[in-house]
């Protein structure tokens, strides 16, 4: 008896279209056929590690401004441990967001500068999927060592251990809502002359929601009670985001690129 | 072409030195009905109507502060339509038009964030509190502020105007969470009062509801007033090399394209 989920797979795999998968049929690509998707959205991949792997040592200065910030926390605030504890899951949110916020800014700039959006708009592969691919990789490569030092950001801020992995878990999803929104941004602002803070200006407002349903499950969490709705609900905002914000960042690319 | 016709018409105002006639003639009558609706309905409201059962009269600021809330919302709509137009049809007054809503539009927001701080104090011993309306309205500030900021940062005023217009049509998801807020949470605002698809249903006393009513459409026309003396202004200076810019300078009547009908 084929189980549902099989059945769903093999319908999926037969509805993708050919592009995607060429060498299903076992032929080689013809030469004047344009690369696939697949192909192209793997070389952009590489592309962007291999830039992130040359300059490595600025990935370490978002780190460095959290966790500067972090220790700044109790300075400011006293060192009592009853008082770190129960701030620390929403001060940690919003200093992960803070230190997003500049790499986001520069997510298209050194592209747009050199024409290499242009080609871009003029690829064969959809200028959504290769937004979608220059998002993952600058989670993978700015937002995930943030999240990696977690773990020791909370230890400085005296945060109760069963909390974190809930706040493991609502980074993950909030912040990949969180780059998917400031790709558009971004895109936007790529083009404006003199951005500096133009991009929070713009990305704080639609994170505030982002921020209230994060720190939600990490509050309940914190006093015992049910923390899956939140979590839900993060989810959710995260597929629709994943759908919807590349076509976004698209059309804001075409905004930014057309002289 | 004859101007009769609804599509013929709107084509034909479309050109910047028509719509520049055209506002130039609306606006005084506009401003003019405007300040006569306002003193209708604030000496309704502050003078005609009586005081409230439980707030006395304090409850009066609701003349200023309802209306602006109102058309916060609506200006962000506009704002959005407009910026719509422009993007997709590529119309140049659109591109003008969605950029002066937006001072106006942050000016109501902020119209309505003070004088509901001020209501505050008094009804609820307290200037501000995060709940989902006030919460949502301010965001919806920071998104005015957001366009405005975005358009302004571009040399290229049009590409400028298209950025921001994205910007506002992504932001206009909010508008849903500002106005059903107090439905879907449980707020310290006050809930739904006043419904519009069944006047009837209304919560509000008719001689409180009528001078809001008369202060709305005075916001209404206001607004209408002020786009379009800061459309004119704008069309000004983004067409400020061609003729008919100078013909105005010049003080001679403006040539306007198309046969009159």
């Amino acid at each position: 008896m084929v189980s549902a989920g099989y059945r769903v797979f093999i319908l999926f795999m037969a509805s993708t279209p050919y592009s995607l998968f060429e060498q299903r049929a076992g032929q080689p690509a013809p030469a004047e056929h344009a690369p696939g998707a697949w192909r192209a959205c793997r070389a952009l991949l590489q592309r962007d590690f291999v830039l992130a792997w040359r300059r490595r040592g600025e990935l370490f200065l978002p780190l460095l401004y959290a966790v500067i910030v972090t220790a700044l926390f109790p300075f400011a605030l006293g060192p009592d441990p009853e008082l770190l504890a129960r701030i620390a899951g929403g001060v940690l949110l919003v200093i992960v967001v803070l230190a997003m916020l500049p790499a986001l800014e520069s997510m298209f700039r050194a592209d747009l500068e050199d024409g290499t959006l242009e080609q871009w708009l003029l690829a064969p592969q959809p200028l959504a999927l290769l937004a979608l691919t220059r998002v993952i990789a600058h989670w993978l490569t700015t937002v995930l060592p943030l999240i990696v030092v977690m773990p020791l950001l909370g230890a400085l801020l005296n945060l109760p251990v069963k909390v974190l992995p809930v706040l493991i878990v609502a980074l993950l999803l909030a912040t990949p809502l969180l780059v998917l929104l400031g790709s558009v941004l971004s895109a936007l602002a790529a083009g404006a002359r003199r951005s500096g803070i133009l991009l929070a200006l713009m990305l704080l407002p639609l994170a505030v929601p982002v921020v209230i349903f994060a720190a939600g499950a990490v509050a309940a969490a914190q006093s015992g009670m049910p923390f899956i709705a939140p979590l839900m609900w993060l989810a959710a905002a995260l597929i629709l985001a994943i759908v919807l914000a590349p076509l976004a960042c698209a059309a804001a690319l075409r905004i930014t690129v057309e002289a | 072409m004859s101007r009769s016709y609804l599509p013929h018409w709107m084509h034909w105002l479309g050109s910047p030195p028509n719509f520049y006639r055209f506002a130039g003639a609306l606006r005084p009558w506009l401003i003019a009905v405007a300040l006569v609706s306002a003193a209708v309905g604030l000496y309704g409201g502050l003078v005609l109507a009586p005081p409230d059962y439980q707030q006395g009269d304090a409850y009066r600021i609701i003349f200023i502060h309802v209306p602006s809330a109102w058309m916060s919302l609506f200006i962000y709509a506009t704002m959005a339509v407009a910026g719509l137009v422009a993007l997709v049809w590529r119309v140049k007054l659109a591109e003008v038009i969605a950029m002066e809503c937006a001072p106006t539009g942050a000016a109501f927001t902020f119209i309505t964030l003070v004088t509901g701080s001020l209501w505050g104090k008094p009804m609820w011993g307290t200037w501000w509190t995060w709940d989902a309306r006030l919460t949502s309205e301010l965001v919806l500030l920071f998104l005015y502020f957001g366009v405005i900021g975005l358009y302004n940062a571009f040399e290229d005023r049009r590409r400028g105007a298209r950025a921001a217009s994205l910007l506002a049509l992504v932001g206009i998801v909010n508008l849903p969470i500002v106005h059903y807020s107090v439905q879907w949470w449980n707020t310290l605002h006050q809930g739904t009062t006043v419904d519009f698809l069944d006047p009837a249903r209304s919560s509000i006393a008719p001689s409180m509801l009528w001078p809001l009513l008369v202060m709305a459409l005075a916001t209404h026309l206001y607004f209408f007033a002020s786009l379009l003396g800061r459309t004119r202004t704008g069309l000004l200076s983004l067409e400020s090399g061609k003729q008919w810019v100078r013909a105005v300078v010049d003080g001679q009547p403006a040539q306007t394209t198309g046969a009159p009908t």
